[in-house]
């Protein structure tokens, strides 16, 4: 089959993305597929239109791969893909449209409020801070609503924190999030197809938060999967992940990530495409429910190729 | 003519999952704390054609006359071909040690030619000091902000990395004087300083004369080293000549790195080291180890250069070529950077360092500066612990100065959004509470020229 990959592109988790990439077209070669490795750029409508392959696997991250906008060209084109559609990608993407589809099926995730930079430049949304802290509390966590790889995630632990912790979010996209801090354990859950994979836990060797070095880092953080877990937490921990899977609406693969606290789990954030190198979560999940990653990866091209809802 | 079998594999294969977990049980220890970084991921993106970088250390090496490459070469290959394409010496040839006294005099110092190694690079200096000179654990004292490029380097020998602030004069060597001090308290001695005196990088300042005379005298009192790292000691632009630790203390307690990357290519890879005799031999045993010799193909390049005796004269016209482009950056940082930011005004070497407003984060500034396809090295990595992240490193070497003017506009746009973002942010009602006492991040360099 001839598989084009979709990697790179001008998203600042670019470097992620093509090693990403790389690894999976291996992963294709090996698996005997033609494999047209494709850095996204400005000719790819072009070059999709020249090659027409069969499928397309998308391993791009951040803004543009991971956003819908791809998923929707692709649409148009009528040409196959991995993961989620453009319309639940775009809802992973933005943390707030993530966080509102979150609620509406009623699911957990820290109590939140999104602010524009627009509300602060021309309506005065700074005087507001002052009580939205006060509903929130200390320690908070600012992020901002279109990023990946914890990119510009800061925390403030004081009021008097908040506006730099603005200032570097609002870098990386003119919408953020301010959240309330949840102490508890860093776990991931994968889906594939529509079978949640075994739980991941991120546990940080060093330093005080899951950060952007730490996440591509091998050996600064320890990852345990199956995460040793209760069999009831495990349990509840998989079903909110799955039903968050579903009410973002997506398909083929993502990752859900979340804090398991004292008040049980709360939902961060979905990953449309979570990343495939050697530290990333999804292949070490598929994994440990004794998929290679090639096995994984063929699997993902079987549900691209797959009428959605059919496993 | 032979059959050659078809290769199997394009490029290396990537690790699988599985494969990954059976390597992972074989890393040595010390590669969990080899850094790679967030930076290096964002600088992929600068890689891209409209991005103006000022964050790379490039030397410009347009000007270097191609006939003249061309001729030397070709000479190479007519007189001898058969040594230049053979092994040489682990320590380097007779020659090119000839042409490295010769640079090094320019600069006041006459060092024995047995005491020099050449390197690959002046990097593999750093890395066969660190090689003959650590054990895990031990403690190395670095300026503060460093190299960035020292970091790895020592990480990768466990060190314990010790940092001492500077100002515009360097080093602050009463500080170190104090450090050391507190480490013999706690039972430790280090076992090196590592210090850029000259047009540091990234900070761009020279340590003063005094300072580089009680550095010396601590280095002898203590019986500690002192690696002196000069690769830009040639590149000055104004002030007056230094004379490097080496010449100062005479070799006996301070071991010289010198390069030939800033000053003729660095492509060929040519560094030295210059060591007492007792370290030098275990310096060559570990450069044995290491990859036998330097290429003998660029040491003869080397030679065939210096034979012309033109070097002095090109370092000139880049000499003109840098002063032109600091004072292009240096007027660009006037125009665009915001009233609140410092900078150093460098005499000598590529780089100057900008300090922002302690609320703005480089690292972030950085994701921002790209979307407006401008990149620098945030200040962040130039320091272990973190420091450095309202700071930056310009470089004004590697690009012309119409791009450095452009490239200084708009980090100084992205700097303004921010500066006004945050005005907005705390306004009159929302003070700034007083922060606890602690430690400045960075100690800010004052603006050159203001009365001090």
């Amino acid at each position: 089959m001839k598989v084009a990959v979709l990697k790179g592109g001008r998203s600042l988790e670019r470097g992620v993305s093509l090693r990403s990439g790389a690894r999976v077209e291996d992963a294709l070669e090996r698996l005997g597929h033609e494999v047209l490795p494709i850095d996204v750029g400005p000719d790819l409508v072009k070059r999709l239109g020249t090659e027409r392959p069969d499928v397309a696997f998308v391993v791009m991250h951040g803004v543009g791969g991971e956003d819908g906008t791809v998923q929707e060209l692709l649409e148009i084109l009528g040409i196959p893909f991995t993961g989620p559609g453009a319309a639940a990608c775009a809802r992973c993407m933005d943390k707030v449209q993530a966080k509102d589809a979150i609620e509406e099926a009623g699911l957990p995730t820290p109590e939140w409020f999104a602010f524009n930079q627009t509300a602060f430049r021309e309506f005065g949304a700074a005087d507001a801070l002052g009580r939205l802290e006060e509903t929130l509390g200390f320690p908070l966590v600012v992020k901002p609503s279109r990023g990946g790889s914890s990119l510009g995630v800061k925390f403030a632990a004081a009021a008097s924190e908040v506006p730099q912790a603005l200032v570097s979010a609002f870098s990386y996209d003119d919408r953020v999030l301010i959240e309330s801090f949840v102490e508890g354990r860093e776990l991931a859950v994968s889906v594939l197809g529509d079978e949640p994979l075994p739980v991941v836990e991120a546990i940080l060797l060093e330093g005080d938060r899951y950060d952007f070095e730490a996440r591509y880092e091998i050996g600064r953080t320890r990852f345990v999967c199956p995460a040793e877990l209760p069999p009831e937490e495990e349990r509840e921990v998989t079903e909110v992940a799955l039903a968050t899977y579903r009410a973002l609406g997506c398909t083929g693969f993502a990752r859900i990530d979340l804090i398991l606290g004292t008040d049980g789990p709360k939902l961060l954030e979905a990953n449309a495409i979570p990343g495939l190198t050697d530290t990333s979560l999804l292949p070490q999940a598929a994994e440990a429910a004794g998929l290679s990653f090639e096995q994984l990866v063929e699997r993902i091209l079987d549900l691209a190729l797959t009428p959605q809802g059919v496993s | 003519m032979s059959e050659v079998p078809e290769p199997t594999h394009r490029r290396r294969s990537h690790t699988s999952g599985r494969d990954l977990e059976r390597y992972a049980g074989l890393f040595a220890e010390r590669t969990g704390v080899m850094r790679s970084s967030a930076m290096r991921d964002l600088m992929a993106i600068t890689a891209r054609p409209e991005v103006i970088s000022l964050a790379g250390g490039l030397p410009d090496t347009s000007t270097f006359p191609p006939q003249s490459f061309a001729a030397q070469m070709t000479r190479i290959a007519q007189e001898s071909a058969a040594k230049a394409l053979q092994y040489g010496p682990t320590e380097g040839f007779e020659e090119t040690k000839d042409c490295i006294v010769e640079v090094m005099g320019a600069e006041g110092m006459l060092p024995d030619p047995d005491d020099i190694i050449v390197t690959t690079g002046g990097q593999q200096a750093i890395d066969l000091v660190c090689k003959t000179l650590l054990d895990p654990g031990d403690v190395v004292i670095c300026e503060a902000p460093t190299y960035p490029g020292a970091i790895p380097t020592l990480c990768s020998y466990q060190a314990d990395i010790v940092q001492v602030e500077c100002d515009e004069d360097g080093m602050r060597v009463e500080l170190l004087e104090q450090l050391l001090a507190d480490l013999r308290a706690e039972g430790k001695r280090p076992k090196f300083i590592y210090s850029v005196p000259s047009f540091q990088n990234p900070a761009g300042v020279t340590m003063s004369l005094q300072r580089r005379h009680r550095l010396v005298e601590l280095a002898r009192a203590n019986e500690l080293l002192v690696v002196e790292d000069n690769p830009y000691g040639l590149l000055r632009y104004g002030g007056e000549p230094m004379p490097p630790l080496y010449q100062l203390d005479g070799g006996d307690f301070v071991i010289y790195l010198g390069t030939f990357s800033k000053i003729l290519s660095p492509g060929i890879r040519l560094g030295w080291a210059v060591a007492p005799p007792p370290v030098m031999e275990k310096i060559v045993l570990g450069k044995q180890a290491a990859d036998l010799c330097t290429s003998t193909l660029t040491q003869y390049f080397v030679r065939e250069y210096f034979a012309e005796r033109r070097w002095q004269r090109y370092i000139d016209d880049l000499v003109e070529i840098y002063r032109a482009r600091r004072d292009t950056m240096v007027e660009a940082l006037r125009t665009h950077f915001p009233a609140e930011a410092t900078w150093t005004e460098p005499d000598g070497g590529l780089f100057i360092w900008a300090t922002l407003p302690d609320y703005i984060d480089t690292s972030d500034l950085l994701a921002k500066a790209l979307r407006a396809d401008v990149a620098f090295v945030p200040g962040q990595a130039a320091y272990i612990d973190g420091r450095g992240s309202h700071s930056m490193r310009l470089n004004f070497s590697g690009v012309d100065e119409d791009e450095i003017r452009e490239g200084v506009r708009r980090i100084g746009k992205v700097i303004a959004e921010q500066v006004e973002l945050y005005g907005t942010l705390t306004g009159e009602q929302r003070l700034p509470e007083p922060k606890e006492e602690s430690a400045p991040n960075v100690l800010p360099f004052r603006k050159a020229g203001e009365a001090g």
